[in-house]
């Protein structure tokens, strides 16, 4: 930015509401926390650690990580290698379907899952209404199978986008050649494909094993009390257990790993053979012409709709279905459509101490997502800036912005409940405080998302406006911001979603009083009756069509070629 | 050696080859020529088996091949972008074909090592392919095309994007290579001087059909029709309709012309395009008398090394020619073309 007024200072400016931000909301709580920890450490002098509960919670969390990602891999790669190289009826259908996983809540996905197999789900009631039977005979919920179902439900998604993405565009002509030079489809494969690939497949790998590392909600809703990872047990022992030190520990180690993950991801993932193993235009999509490709494409199309499609039909369907009388409640089984749970969560009753009132939960979640939607892409806009322009000071700085990346949001609310207990910045008094935790969660994402577009304004559209005579800010609104309209657009909706959705964090920071919607649906999930099951479905329907439209929205705005991650 | 018959190809619809045949023997270099867009890279491809044609068959040695998968054809394909393996080094995508063929170590090593001298870069062996000049790039893909010792060496717009004084100097290695390894060849381009600098036999490509084939030196003297004179930039073309058959007269825009160099018969009446060559232009002292002379006005004179290259107007109409002196600009002049070196031409 030659001939800014004070172009040092400024680049400092853009640098400080961020970086204030960060260390008030970020790097308080995480020194709270490891304070914490290590009190605790000295307290105890190393007698009673539970050294064997940290490290079996952490063996727990790598394995069923590892699983969940080869599990992932399984579907994931067919699925790439269907998107990117075959066109057939319902495609783009299918894709938006593979791809929405992605974005939904946690606790949509837990409930969608519920919704098929659990106790009430379709298939037991399906079955107990076949074979006369008093009990759910499929027992899947809170069991380890269920866990890496939802995970693969969730990430595969991450491999069609990454991997898929850099299958479509790799150079066609380079297995040709060496179909050329003799090599059968086999080697091709082998000794082309694969190698090229290989970057995207170790990135999303990492990535993929990442979320799956730091799963939440999933766990704590689908594993029951027999599973936890280290995020589940950090909740268990910060809320349950009120030992907060323990939970500390537990952070630090999660955090401590998670960064070593995301440092690999950093380092494997780069595109290391540039422009030449990948074009810059997808290659052409081909029907399926051989009897062995119709049969792949049918056979991934069904899995994919069997693993996808399914559990989100599943919720929307149960939702407005009745198909068992309330327990303890007057009255006679009624089967049949209904919009009976939709209609009772607007219905104003009090009910038990454990009673959230769905009406607010929706106005709280409206109003925390908005605030996080703006507070992260005010932050977000102003950091992709300092990042675009850094200089030597900025660099040191970059680190500091990437950090929160790597903290999970349960940490996050940790923290949180830690510094800010007490009145007037504990969550019930100072509302701000949960969309400060979003607006954290989402920040990642939106630098992900503005920072490219950013850097694809080339500076010489500026300088060239600059000529003709437009002053700095002048430039900026008839340059830069209609250029990044379409990625703002992008990463609001983002933001507005994942605050929507977020559970980790405000599991700590809601309460009954100030319920969010995914906190809510966790309550009336966890309560016995067809009416509380219902409204969870009713809620987690709501959830999950604002999502999609969110996705939809996200998908046509998107800039073409540019990926998330 | 190979037979093509008679292949018809589509492109998202529209034909793009109608009919091609033709064959290429033992040891001979046969340039496709045509403009880009007219099918040449796809009849390749098809030849090389990577994509099938909606019709026709290719033969090899009287053994019909049209099914056999592209890894089984034995043949070599220099692709235009190269396509070389950015995993790999120099030396392994060169010996990425002996590989595949199974060949034991020791050979598979003297081999590259012999393809690589013959592209004059041995001391580039372990270098990455991405770290290359666009020549060097150019040089490699053709080594690992022929290193496997490919029993049809195919090149698809092989000095496509390098520059011009590389492109003079690579025509003249390739030429020398081509002939050293004494292997049937097709050649694809759309460069007119890399056709005639390789060419044994030329076809030239258009509109999804082969317009004429034959060596450089009669596709030179006898163009098929104006298309072909035209792509050929073998002179300029001027419009006009017979008015008498025996000799050949051609009433144009402006003047009568008599044609001699004509191979058919033509009807009065009938529409031709006329092929004026600038070294056949001859300047006369006076004013014209009678047919083939005329008088016109000198736009431009460009020295062009050995000669000069000028523009003539008559009327509306621009005339190049060759000259050994410099014309002023603006000067009248008469110019002349002898009857039997005017080509009288089928428009297309």
């Amino acid at each position: 930015m030659k001939g800014m007024p004070g172009a040092r200072w400024w680049k400092f400016l853009l640098w400080l509401l961020p970086a204030a931000f960060l260390l008030v909301f970020f790097y308080q709580p995480l020194a709270a926390i490891l304070r914490l920890a290590f009190s605790m450490q000295a307290e105890s002098g190393g007698q009673s650690f539970p050294l064997g509960l940290v490290a079996d919670t952490f063996v727990f969390t790598f394995w069923q990580a590892a699983l969940s990602t080869l599990l992932t891999l399984v579907v994931g790669l067919p699925a790439a290698y269907l998107f990117s190289h075959f066109e057939f009826t319902g495609r783009k259908f299918l894709r938006i379907i593979a791809l929405l996983p992605f974005i939904l809540p946690t606790v949509v996905v837990a409930v969608c899952f519920n919704s098929l197999l659990g106790p009430r789900g379709w298939l037991n009631v399906g079955l107990m209404a076949l074979f006369h039977l008093s009990e759910p005979p499929i027992r899947l919920l809170n069991s380890l199978p269920a866990i890496l179902l939802a995970h693969v439900f969730y990430n595969s998604s991450v491999i069609i986008r990454i991997v898929g993405g850099a299958w479509s565009r790799l150079d066609r002509k380079l297995t040709q050649a060496a179909q050329m030079l003799g090599a059968n489809p086999w080697r091709v494969f082998w000794e082309v494909i694969f190698p090229l690939l290989l970057p995207a497949i170790a990135g999303a790998s990492l990535l993929v094993f990442l979320f799956d590392f730091t799963s939440f909600g999933v766990v704590l809703m689908l594993g029951g009390p027999r599973f936890a990872t280290l995020e589940v047990e950090i909740y268990t022992q910060a809320l349950y257990l009120f030992n907060l030190p323990l939970a500390g520990m537990l952070s630090l180690v999660q955090l401590a790993f998670t960064l070593l993950i995301a440092w690999l991801h950093n380092r494997v993932s780069l595109p290391r053979y540039g422009k030449a193993a990948l074009s810059a235009e997808r290659a052409n999509l081909r029907r399926p012409q051989t009897r062995n490709e119709k049969l792949f494409v049918l056979l991934t199309a069904v899995l994919l709709i069997a693993l996808i499609l399914l559990p989100l039909l599943s919720l929307v369907t149960r939702s407005v279905v009745s198909l068992e009388a309330d327990r303890g409640a007057r009255g006679e089984a009624q089967t049949g459509f209904t919009l009976r749970y939709y209609r009772e969560l607007f219905r104003d009753t009090t009910g038990s101490i454990f009673y959230v009132p769905p009406a607010l939960a929706v106005r709280n979640s409206v109003l925390y997502a908005g605030a996080a939607m703006l507070i992260a892409n005010v932050l977000g806009l102003l950091a992709s800036y300092a990042l675009r322009y850094s200089g030597r000071v900025s660099r040191w700085l970059e680190p500091v912005l990437i950090l929160p990346l790597g903290a999970s949001a349960v940490t996050l609310g940790l923290g949180f409940v830690i510094v800010f207990r007490r009145a007037p910045w504990d969550a019930l008094s100072f509302p701000l405080l949960i969309p400060f935790a979003h607006a954290l969660v989402a920040l990642p994402l939106v630098v992900r998302t503005l920072l490219p577009a950013l850097r694809a304004i080339p500076d010489t559209l500026r300088q060239a406006a600059g000529t003709l005579g437009a002053g700095w800010m002048r430039v900026f609104r008839e340059v830069d911001l209609p250029l990044l309209l379409r990625p703002l657009l992008v990463s609001m909706v983002f933001a507005f979603t994942i605050s929507l959705g977020e559970f980790g964090a405000s599991s700590f920071l809601s309460t009954g009083q100030n319920p969010t919607i995914p906190v809510a649906i966790y309550r009336y999930i966890s309560q016995p009756g067809a009416l509380n099951y219902g409204q969870a479905l009713a809620m987690s329907t709501i959830l999950l069509l604002v999502c999609a439209a969110g996705s939809l929205v996200i998908e046509k705005a998107r800039l073409p070629g540019e990926e998330l991650f | 050696m190979l037979e093509i018959r008679d292949i018809y190809k589509n492109y998202e619809g529209k034909p793009l080859l109608e009919g091609i045949s033709f064959t290429v023997q033992a040891g001979e270099t046969v340039c496709l020529l045509g403009e880009s867009g007219s099918g040449k890279s796809t009849l390749l491809r098809v030849i090389a088996g990577l994509e099938t044609a909606e019709s026709g068959s290719i033969w090899w040695n009287g053994e019909e091949i049209s099914s056999v998968p592209a890894h089984k054809r034995g043949f070599g394909l220099m692709f235009q972008d190269y396509a070389l393996f950015p995993h790999r080094t120099v030396e392994e995508n060169v010996a990425f074909g002996l590989r595949m063929q199974g060949l034991p170590r020791p050979e598979i090593a003297a081999r590259t090592g012999a393809a690589l001298g013959l592209i004059r870069m041995d001391d580039f062996a372990k270098r990455a392919v991405t770290e290359l000049s666009g020549g060097e790039q150019q040089r490699v893909a053709l080594a690992r095309a022929l290193a496997p010792n490919p029993r049809l060496l195919m090149l698809d717009e092989p000095l496509g994007a390098l520059d011009h004084a590389l492109r003079i100097q690579l025509i003249g290695e390739l030429r020398r290579i081509l002939h050293e390894s004494e292997k049937p060849a097709i050649y694809v381009t759309h460069d007119r001087e890399e056709a005639f600098g390789l060419a044994d036999t030329l076809m030239l490509l258009h509109k999804g059909r082969i317009v004429q084939a034959g060596s450089t030196a009669e596709l030179f003297r006898q163009p098929v029709n104006a298309w072909a004179a035209g792509f050929l930039g073998l002179g300029t073309l001027l419009s006009g309709s017979v008015v008498a058959s025996e000799p050949l007269i051609v009433q144009t825009a402006v003047g009568m012309f008599q044609a001699a160099a004509c191979e058919r018969d033509w009807q009065v009446g009938a529409g031709a395009k006329l092929l004026l060559r600038p070294q056949d232009a001859l300047l006369l002292r006076g004013q014209p008398e009678g047919a083939n002379q005329f008088s016109a006005r000198v736009q431009d004179s460009l020295f062009m090394g050995e000669t000069y290259h000028s523009v003539l107007r008559i009327g509306e109409f621009a005339l190049d020619i060759q000259t050994d002196t410099a014309l002023a600009p603006g000067s009248d002049v008469t110019v002349a073309f002898p009857p039997e070196r005017v080509s009288c031409l089928k428009g297309e």
